[in-house]
């Protein structure tokens, strides 16, 4: 009895604890939803960051904290990118230690990529664009089915000048194929990320 | 059972009250604020109870308030981009709780004071450069020579009838240029009188170049006013095949990178030719042996264990020229210079990281050049004369064979303590060897002469603050052709004003060897000597640069020669140098539109070599500057350069005027204006550069000095002369630059979709 008491009160605070993450998680994705200016965004950031801290083994929380700050990077133009994206690659290596090779999280290291090519496109790209390039293999390559490393990849090449082997055509045939995997696309969770469709639409509509 | 039952309900009973009791807890009220240790608002930190997901950012006025259910003895913490994260134990209570947190600046190279700022630096790898690689190739007037786009930074006098780098008021040799930290002898085309020659190797080769108009590292030396320092690229990002169409040359090569990119390797042939274009663009002195040049080089490098990289690179060249010019001495008769030339480098680096901090860099180069310099009178049919008694004509005929060796070794020990501090410390060993057979009317005079140089060198980057950092460093010097040593201490202190803006100074002294020609005879001399003091003041942001800088040199132990110039007398000569330069860069006010503006002052006098008196050297002006625009059209891929270099006039020596009046007189105002265009279309499969370039698009006149008679005087009684001018009005480049690439990110496209 005194066994069945304690599994039980197990079960149930381990549950409690469970329902204490999902409701952040809840909170926050409502938050990211909501935040409207940079400092919402990083607001949302920080909220995420103290989940994650205090959880300890989930990506998840790390994973939106990381995205948020470059969000909310973009969201101001006046932000320090480079300071932005160091913060960012810290929040990124926690959420890899937590959860090595992981698409989603090759897909933020991109983003933090070029994030920082902006800044000097002229003489950054070579650097960062490699770097862009390599984290968008190794997120094809963690998972397939993924359908983010070919949303980030169009956006990015749609961008690039078609002698440096970017350009419309390029990035439409990139952008159609992350379509294509949306279709068969489920989230692991309510709190996996599941963004993108949108912004593969709105992108392959300028490629058109 | 029922007991059982009982007990289960008892305690499900018992969880659920403790459940509620947790929600009907009162929350308790933390807030506070947050600022740095200077007491300056620190909005956006995180504050958070560790372990917990209570918690909240501070506002713009740097306050924080929230609830937490949390009691006891908890951790709060607070953390910001830039600071250390501050934690302080508190007992939470039912009363609110006040903490005000101190946070500390987080050292880093992003927000810390730049120690070089004095310098020019032209990578990609670092935050805040002021020159990017690109601008190398892409500055009007260049035509993608390294040291001509140096020269349209401040402190650095354009001499157009000579190569090398000028620097405030310092002669070609007392600038040294480094490749992978070692010494590069013969940087340059070997010169030809009257006619600047272009550096010898692609600025494609480089990612990092480094310019220090003064002051410059403990690390470097024999060098009494600047270096140059460039570092050769690591793994290229892909395999390339490169041909390069112009009038000018042909060129053809390669890379293989290999598919993990750990190694590389690759060869190239360039072919220089200027027959087709000197009958294209006619030069004023008769080219009866246009320049032309076979040049192969080749490199190989990888990775190794814990990123080390490891790096050869050789290169070989060999050339040919001839040019004749009336001569000064005899009318009718023409002065014949021709040369031949063989040069070697090969430089083999290695750098490690050793672990815990330490970083080791080693470098060992090996260096031959072998000039074979003929000069002849020849008559109006283009032939030798035979001997006419009269000496400035029959000593005009001579031969010199100059062969150079240079060996060469390095090892620098980096290692990082605390944030960001650096200390550095190694050693380096020159062997150079210099022979050289001297043939004229009087026979043959073979000399030789070597030297073995050894140095030692400490430096220390310390960071006080993110705001002040300090560089201390020394060097010592050894001549084994001297026998002699040299102390040269260095120091440079870096205050940052605010987040873009710095100021500096600096402090060195600089030691050279006297050039090895003039102490054939006599060794025994000291090391000649110059001690730089310099403020610099830098505001620098993404898109702007403004750099003011004062300097003032002392040169002492300056070498004074015979008349004849051909030996060293004494180390008494003297001198000082002393100006202020300005720059200014924009890159955002006008959309893909980049410019530049330096300026430069410079008041400089010397007594040295056979000067008379003191007086301001040939190859320095008063005032010059430059100006630079790059407009670029991305959709096109099309830019348009152009350039506008001036300076006033610089002194000449004119043997017509009484001693006193040594080289007072001035040449006439110097400026040109060139203009570049550079279009990277894609030709078929083929990443493509097309560069077309003019210099001195308005036909200005040109005078860099003047030649004088030995002997034929005017009707004046006056020594007759004639200006030294280039070798064509306007100069012309065209080039097309072909690559096939295989792009390993192509390939991974391809191979998903």
């Amino acid at each position: 009895m005194k066994k069945l008491f304690v599994v039980l009160s197990m079960f149930l605070m381990g549950n409690v604890n469970a329902q204490k993450f999902e409701g952040a998680m809840e909170k926050g994705m409502l938050q990211f939803k909501e935040a409207k200016s940079p400092e919402e965004m990083l607001a949302t950031s920080a909220f995420f960051e103290r989940v994650a801290d205090a959880e300890k083994d989930k990506w998840l929380p790390y994973y939106y904290a990381a995205q948020t700050q470059i969000l909310a990077a973009w969201m101001n133009p006046n932000s320090d990118k480079d300071k932005v994206a160091e913060k960012a690659n810290s929040l990124i290596l926690k959420a890899e230690l937590i959860s090595a090779n992981n698409s989603e999280i090759y897909c933020l290291k991109q983003m933090t990529a070029v994030l920082q090519l902006t800044v000097d496109a002229m003489s950054r790209w070579q650097s960062y664009g490699a770097i862009a390039s390599e984290a968008i293999a190794k997120a094809k390559a963690a998972d397939a089915s993924n359908p983010r490393p070919y949303v980030l990849e169009g956006q990015y090449l749609m961008n690039v000048p078609e002698a440096f082997g970017g350009g419309k055509a390029v990035a439409k045939k990139i952008l159609e194929k992350s379509l294509t995997l949306f279709e068969n696309f489920k989230p692991a969770s309510p709190y996996h990320p599941n963004w993108g469709k949108e912004q593969a639409t709105t992108a392959l509509a300028a490629c058109q | 059972m029922f007991y059982q039952l009982k007990r289960m309900k008892h305690s499900i009973l018992i969880i659920a009250a403790l459940l509620i009791g947790l929600s009907l807890h009162a929350q308790t009220r933390v807030q506070g604020s947050v600022k740095d240790k200077r007491g300056r608002i620190i909005a956006g930190a995180n504050i958070s109870i560790k372990g917990s997901y209570d918690g909240t950012t501070s506002d713009s006025a740097g306050n924080f308030s929230f609830r937490t259910y949390e009691k006891g003895a908890v951790i709060l913490v607070a953390n910001n981009i830039g600071f250390k994260m501050e934690e302080v134990p508190v007992t939470i209570g039912k009363d609110t709780l006040v903490v005000d947190f101190l946070l500390k600046e987080e050292i880093n190279e992003l927000s810390a004071v730049v120690i070089t700022a004095g310098t020019f630096e032209a990578s990609d790898k670092k935050k805040g450069t002021v020159l990017k690689p690109l601008d190398i190739a892409t500055t009007a007037g260049a035509n993608a020579d390294i040291s001509a786009t140096i020269q349209t930074l401040p402190g650095a006098q354009k001499v157009g009838e000579q190569e090398g780098l000028f620097i405030r008021g310092g002669s070609a040799e007392e600038a040294k240029i480094i490749i992978d930290g070692s010494v590069v002898n013969n940087f340059f085309y070997s010169s030809v009188p009257g006619i600047s020659q272009r550096g010898r190797f692609s600025p494609f080769l480089f990612s990092g170049t480094v310019f220090s108009s003064g002051g410059y590292s403990a690390l470097y030396g024999q060098a009494l006013s600047s270096v140059l320092s460039l570092e050769s690229i690591d793994i290229p990002e892909r395999s390339e095949i490169q041909i390069g169409i112009s009038p000018i040359f042909l060129s053809a090569g390669f890379q293989q990178v290999a598919n993990n990119k750990k190694s590389s390797f690759g060869l190239s042939y360039n072919w220089v030719n200027l027959t087709l274009y000197q009958k294209l663009v006619p030069q004023a002195p008769d080219f009866f042996n246009a320049p032309s040049f076979h040049t192969v080089d080749a490199n190989y490098r990888f990775k190794t264990k814990k990123n080390g990289m490891f790096k050869i690179y050789a290169y070989f060249n060999s050339g040919d020229l001839g040019v004749r010019n009336p001569s000064l001495d005899s009318i009718g008769l023409k002065n014949a210079f021709s040369l031949k030339n063989r040069n070697f480098f090969t430089n083999i680096s290695f750098r490690q990281f050793l672990g815990k901090g330490w970083k080791l860099n080693t470098v060992a180069s090996v260096s031959y050049n072998k000039d074979n310099i003929n000069t002849e009178v020849q008559n109006q049919q283009n032939e030798k004369i035979p001997v006419v008694n009269i000496p400035v004509i029959d000593f005009t005929h001579f031969n010199l064979d100059a062969r150079q060796w240079m060996v060469q070794a390095r090892a620098v020990l980096d290692k990082r303590f605390g944030a960001i501090n650096t200390i550095r410390f190694g050693a380096e060993v020159w062997n150079n060897i210099d022979s050289a057979r001297y043939t004229n009317l009087a026979g043959t005079f073979p000399t030789k002469i070597s030297d073995f140089y050894t140095a030692i060198f400490a430096e220390s980057d310390l960071y006080l603050s993110n705001n002040v950092a300090f560089r201390p460093g020394i060097r010592i010097e050894h001549s084994g052709l001297l026998n002699r040593w040299n102390i040269a201490p260095r120091a440079a202190l870096s205050y940052k004003l605010d987040k873009n803006s710095q100021f500096s100074i600096d402090f060195g002294m600089f030691y050279q060897t006297p050039e090895r020609r003039y102490l054939v005879a006599n060794s025994n001399f000291s090391f000649l000597r110059a001690d730089h003091y310099i403020l610099t003041y830098q505001n620098l942001s993404t898109n702007y640069t403004f750099r003011v800088q004062a300097f003032y040199k002392d040169y002492e132990n300056l070498l004074k020669t015979d008349a004849a110039v051909t030996n060293a007398v004494s180390t008494e000569g003297v001198g000082y140098a002393q100006g202020v330069e300005l720059f200014w860069r924009d890159k955002k006010t006008f959309k893909n539109f980049d410019y530049w503006i330096s300026y430069s002052y410079l008041d400089s006098k010397r007594n040295y070599n056979n000067y008379p008196t003191a007086a301001m050297p040939t190859f320095a002006a008063n005032h010059s500057g430059s100006l630079v625009l790059k407009k670029f059209w991305v959709k096109q891929m099309f830019g348009v350069n152009w350039s506008w270099n001036w300076s006033t006039g610089r002194p000449y020596y004119n043997p017509n005027n009484a001693k006193t009046d040594f080289l007072t007189d001035r040449t006439i105002f110097y400026s040109t204006n060139n203009f570049s265009v550079n279009w990277l279309p894609k030709l078929g499969k083929a990443n493509t550069v097309v560069v077309l370039g003019i210099n001195n698009v308005f036909n200005e006149t040109q005078i860099f000095g003047y030649n004088y008679s030995n002997r034929l005087r005017d009707s004046q009684g006056l020594l007759i002369r004639e200006a030294v001018i280039p070798p064509a009005p306007r100069s012309f480049f065209l080039g097309i630059f072909l690559s096939w690439g295989v792009d390993r990110t192509q390939q991974n496209i391809n191979g998903n979709l």
